[in-house]
C-alpha cells in the first residue's frame, strides 16, 4: 500500500478516460496546441530578436552625431570632427557616408556604404545576401555571384558599373541583407557628396558614464548637430519590436477568445456520462478527494502536453522556419526580407508566464465542475 | 453485525415535495447470513440498502456497525468504511464504458494504493472463479447481460468484503441467468459473505439461499419481520 502506487492508479485510470473521450480531448488539445504555439511563437521571437538586435549592436558606435538642416539630417562637415575630437573623454571620430538607394529593377531600397576596407579599391563592392537576388524573378533563380556587376545609377543619369567582390556572411543577415559597401570615391560619385562632408560621424568614448557629458558639449559646440547614443538605438528597437508583437497579438486576440470560450466550455461542463462515473467511483468506495485528484491529473495532463507540444512547435517555427508564418509582420518593411535564422534566446521568464496564464487555469477549470459532482451523494447512483 | 435503530429518511425536507422514504425502521442484520429486503417498487428497500451500505446518511436514528456507531462519522470515514466492508452490485449494474472488464473489477482498489500487479492477480483470480476470464481484456460494453453481472460480482469482491448488498440483482436477467446469480450467491455465503439483497423476484427470495425475509411497504417493515 503506497502513495506512488495509489497515485500510478489514479493516472491509469485518468490515461484512460481521457482515451475514452479521445475526440473531445483531441480537438481540445489540438486548439490548446495551436493558441500556445502563436504566443510563444511571438514571445520567442520578439525576445529573440530583441537579444539579436542587443549583440549586433554591441559593436555600434557608442555615439553617432548627425547634422541638422530646418529639421532634416543634412551632410556634415569634416572640419566638425576636428573640433569633436578635441573634446576631452573622445578617443576616436571618424565621419561614414552612408544612404539609401532605390533599385528600380527589382523595386527594392539597399543601404550603400562606404568602406574603409575598399578605399584601395575603387569599382569593387560586398553584397548582402538580399541583395545577390535582385536579379530573381519568378521564373529565374539566378543570383548574382562574386565577380558579377551591378549596375547603379548616379545622380546624373547615367551609370556606374561596380563588381562583386564578396558576399557579406548570412551570419549577420539581420543588418546585412539589403546592405552595399563600396569605396568612399564612388559612393561620392553615386550620390555627388563633396569630398569635405560625410552623412554623419561616430565617436568612440573610453568611458561609458561620459557619454551624456560628451553629447552635451557636442550640441553646445555644434547647436544644429544631434547627438544619438548607442542606448537610444537599442531603445528604438525594442520600442518597436514590442510593438510589431502587440499589433499581432492585437490581431490574433479574437482567436484567443474564441479559444477561452471552447476550453471554458469543455472543462468546465460534465457529460452525463461523466456524472454517472463520478457517481459510480464514489458508490464503489472512491473518496472525494481521489475523484478530485483524478480531475486535477486530467486537465494537468491535458495542458501540459498541449503547452509543451505548443512550445515546442513554436521554438521550431522561429528558429528552425525563420518565423514563416509571421516574418513580414515582425521582420520590417524592407522589401528585401532578411533570409536568417534567429540565435535561439528563450526567456525563462516569459515561458513560466504564459505557463501560469494557460495551464493553472484550465487545470483550476477543470476541477471546478468535478467537485460539485463529486460531492454529490454516492446513493444518487443506485437511483439510476 | 448492522443494527438500526428508529431509521427515518426524508427527502426535500420542508419543501412542498416532501417525501419520508423510511419511516421509523429498527433492523438487525446477522453475519454470516442472507437476508432479503422484499417489497413492491416504492417501499423504501432501496434506500434502505444505501443506508446499511452507508452511502446514505438516516435523517433521523443510529446505525451500528460491528458495535461501532457510525451515524455521526465524517464522509470520509463512510467511504473507507463502505470500500473494506460493502461490496456493492447495482441493478443497472453500472460497469464503467470504454474500459476492459478486469479494469472493472480493479477500480475499488485504486485509492488503497495496492501493488499493480497483486491486485491484477486477484481480479484474474477472481474472473477465474467466475468462469470469466476469457474475458478479462474485453471492453465491458460487449459482454452479455449475464456476463456484465458477473463482473459486477468481481468488482463487489476485489477488495474481500465481509457484506454484500445487490440491488434488484436479477432484474434485467431471464430466468435461467438468475438462477446462476443465486447459485455465486450461495458459494459467496459458503465463504463467509453477510448477503443483503434488495428484490421483488421470487427467484431470489424463495431461494434456499436466503434465511431471512424482511418485508416493507410504504417505508416501513411489515410487523412480521420486526425484530
Amino acid at each position: 500500500m503506497s502513495a506512488i502506487e495509489k497515485q500510478r492508479h489514479i493516472i491509469d485510470f485518468m490515461l484512460s478516460s481521457l482515451w475514452r473521450r479521445k475526440g473531445k480531448n483531441l480537438s481540445l488539445v489540438v486548439v490548446y496546441t495551436f493558441v500556445i504555439f502563436l504566443l510563444a511563437s511571438i514571445m520567442f521571437f520578439s525576445h529573440a530578436i530583441k537579444k539579436e538586435a542587443g549583440l549586433i549592436l554591441k559593436d555600434a558606435p557608442e555615439i553617432m552625431v548627425q547634422r541638422l538642416v530646418a529639421g532634416r539630417q543634412s551632410f556634415i562637415p569634416d572640419s566638425y570632427a576636428d573640433a569633436i575630437r578635441k573634446i576631452k573623454g573622445v578617443q576616436s571620430v571618424s565621419p561614414r557616408l552612408w544612404g539609401y538607394y532605390y533599385d528600380g529593377q527589382n523595386g527594392a531600397n539597399y543601404t550603400l556604404m562606404a568602406n574603409d576596407d575598399l578605399r584601395d579599391w575603387p569599382g569593387d563592392i560586398l553584397i548582402g545576401k538580399g541583395v545577390t537576388l535582385r536579379r530573381a524573378t519568378a521564373t529565374d533563380n539566378t543570383i548574382i555571384k562574386k565577380n558579377d556587376s551591378i549596375p547603379f545609377k548616379t545622380y546624373d543619369g547615367a551609370y556606374l558599373m561596380l563588381k562583386v567582390k564578396g558576399i557579406l556572411p548570412a551570419a549577420s543577415a539581420l543588418v546585412t541583407s539589403d546592405l552595399v559597401l563600396v569605396s568612399e570615391s564612388d559612393f561620392r560619385k553615386i550620390f555627388s557628396i563633396a569630398t569635405d562632408h560625410a552623412t554623419d560621424l561616430v565617436l568612440q568614448v573610453g568611458n561609458g558614464k561620459e557619454l551624456s557629458t560628451i553629447a552635451a558639449k557636442i550640441t553646445q559646440l555644434y547647436p544644429d548637430t544631434r547627438p544619438i547614443l548607442r542606448t537610444e538605438i537599442l531603445r528604438t528597437y525594442d520600442a518597436v519590436f514590442d510593438w510589431r508583437a502587440g499589433v499581432i497579438i492585437v490581431i490574433l486576440s479574437g482567436a484567443f477568445f474564441a479559444f477561452i470560450i471552447l476550453a471554458w466550455d469543455k472543462a468546465t461542463g460534465l457529460s452525463a456520462e461523466e456524472k454517472r462515473e463520478i457517481g459510480i467511483l464514489k458508490a464503489i468506495g472512491w473518496e472525494t478527494s481521489d475523484i478530485l485528484l483524478m480531475k486535477f491529473w486530467e486537465g494537468a495532463a491535458l495542458s501540459l502536453s498541449a503547452f509543451l507540444m505548443g512550445i515546442l512547435a513554436a521554438y521550431l517555427h522561429i528558429f528552425l522556419t525563420a518565423s514563416a508564418l509571421f516574418a513580414p509582420v515582425l521582420k520590417g518593411w524592407s522589401v528585401l526580407y532578411p533570409d536568417f535564422r534567429l540565435t535561439p534566446f528563450v526567456s525563462p521568464y516569459e515561458i513560466a508566464i504564459l505557463f501560469f496564464l494557460t495551464v493553472i487555469p484550465y487545470t483550476v477549470a477543470t476541477i471546478a465542475p468535478s467537485w460539485r459532482s463529486a460531492t454529490i451523494d454516492p446513493d444518487s447512483v443506485m437511483r439510476t | 453485525m448492522i443494527h438500526l435503530q428508529n431509521i427515518h429518511k426524508v427527502f426535500n425536507a420542508g419543501r412542498p415535495n416532501e417525501f419520508a422514504a423510511i419511516r421509523g425502521v429498527n433492523l438487525t442484520i446477522d453475519s454470516l447470513k442472507a437476508t432479503a429486503l422484499k417489497g413492491p417498487s416504492g417501499s423504501g428497500k432501496t434506500t434502505l440498502l444505501s443506508i446499511l451500505g452507508c452511502m446514505a446518511r438516516p435523517t433521523s436514528g443510529r446505525i451500528t456497525l460491528k458495535e461501532r456507531e457510525i451515524t455521526s462519522l465524517p464522509e470520509r470515514f463512510l467511504t473507507d468504511i463502505r470500500r473494506k466492508t460493502f461490496g456493492f452490485m447495482f441493478q443497472q449494474f453500472h460497469l464503467i464504458k470504454g474500459i476492459t472488464a478486469i479494469e472493472n473489477v480493479m477500480i475499488p482498489a485504486y485509492p488503497d494504493g495496492e501493488k499493480h500487479s497483486v491486485l491484477k492477480k486477484r481480479a484474474i483470480g477472481l474472473l477465474d472463479l467466475l468462469n470469466l476470464s476469457h474475458k478479462a481484456s474485453a471492453k465491458v460494453e460487449w459482454l452479455s447481460g449475464g456476463e456484465a453481472q458477473r463482473i459486477a460480482i468481481a468488482r463487489a469482491l476485489i477488495n474481500d468484503p465481509d457484506i454484500i448488498i445487490a440491488d434488484e440483482p436479477t432484474a434485467h436477467l431471464d430466468t435461467h441467468l438468475s438462477g446462476e446469480f443465486m447459485e455465486i450467491m450461495s458459494r459467496l455465503k459458503a465463504q463467509g459473505k453477510t448477503l443483503l439483497i434488495a428484490s421483488h423476484d421470487p427467484i431470489v427470495y424463495l431461494s434456499d439461499v436466503i434465511d431471512r425475509i424482511v418485508d416493507m411497504r410504504d417505508g416501513m417493515i411489515c410487523p412480521v419481520d420486526a425484530p
